[in-house]
């Protein structure tokens, strides 16, 4: 079981996360985008941005570095073999463009337990290099419990 | 830019569809792409020993190719700011065959001060849903 003692603990920010142009076609690739901003620096600097622009989905990207601090934590005691993605969602302040050095600040919003299984939800706050957000991720994960 | 006329829309009105093969190519792809590396994406000898059917499109794949419809249709993939699903069913992903993912746009809200607009995605694999409460906000 997940430790539900762990409800509203806030884990220290992560390194700072450089957004390559090249991470970002491959990002965009991967995610079948033939949207121009996602690709081409001109069409994106065309639409106001100054460098190629991250899918709406990317910032999992960044998520899963505060979401690994979680699940090296002995008191979270998470099995991640037992780990099912149940929702997700991004709330975007602005787009994540290329260039962006971005950290991100995980909190566990709630815990939750469900019969045998327990359900946690993470609120990963991201900021660029200015301290601005640019990004909420919340994700629920639902950890299986023993049959 | 986009050249929506939000006035002009209506809500369930469809704004795009669009088919997806995943194969296994894609999911060895999306896990370089996004650093998950969980083996059930990749292995058949790992899914079966973890009882699942078979190989597993990641969610985070289906969810995010899912969201290309909405972003094709406003022309500008940032000005969808904010996107959510639940992962409620698994996509397999056949070693030779692949899956056929298939995914309908449709408007859920349209709010005309902020000049946002709710598009509600459907994605679709073997007849069966498998993003529940797919909803994503484009500003227009």
């Amino acid at each position: 079981m997940v430790n539900a003692n762990v409800e509203g603990k806030k884990y220290p920010a992560t390194e700072a996360y450089l957004v390559g142009r090249e991470k970002i076609r491959e990002f965009a690739h991967a995610v079948m985008s033939t949207n121009p901003v996602n690709h081409d620096v001109f069409a994106a600097q065309a639409a106001g941005y100054t460098d190629v622009v991250a899918p709406p989905t990317f910032a999992v990207v960044i998520q899963e570095r505060s979401l690994a601090t979680v699940l090296a934590d002995p008191e979270a005691n998470i099995d991640f073999s037992r780990v099912v993605h149940g929702d997700q969602r991004f709330v975007h302040v602005r787009p994540i463009v290329a260039g962006d050095s971005l950290t991100s600040q995980l909190t566990v919003a709630s815990v939750k337990s469900l019969g045998a299984h327990s359900m946690i939800t993470f609120e990963t706050q991201i900021f660029d290099a200015a301290s601005e957000h640019v990004c909420t991720a919340i994700s629920t994960l639902v950890v299986r419990g023993d049959e | 830019m986009t050249h929506i006329n939000i006035v002009g829309l209506e809500v369930g009105q469809e704004i795009g569809s669009r088919e997806f093969h995943l194969t296994r190519d894609s999911l060895v792809r999306y896990a370089g792409a996004s650093g998950d590396f969980n083996p059930i994406h990749y292995r058949d000898d790992f899914a079966a020993a973890v009882g699942l059917p078979g190989v597993l499109a990641h969610g985070m794949l289906t969810m995010g190719v899912a969201v290309q419809v909405a972003a094709d249709w406003v022309g500008d993939a940032g000005k969808v700011i904010d996107y959510g699903v639940r992962f409620t069913k698994p996509v397999v992903v056949d070693a030779s065959a692949g899956a056929i993912l298939t995914v309908v746009g449709k408007i859920g809200e349209i709010h005309l001060e902020a000049r946002e607009v709710r598009v509600d995605l459907t994605a679709t694999f073997n007849d069966t849903t498998v993003l529940g409460k797919a909803q994503a906000r484009v500003r227009l």
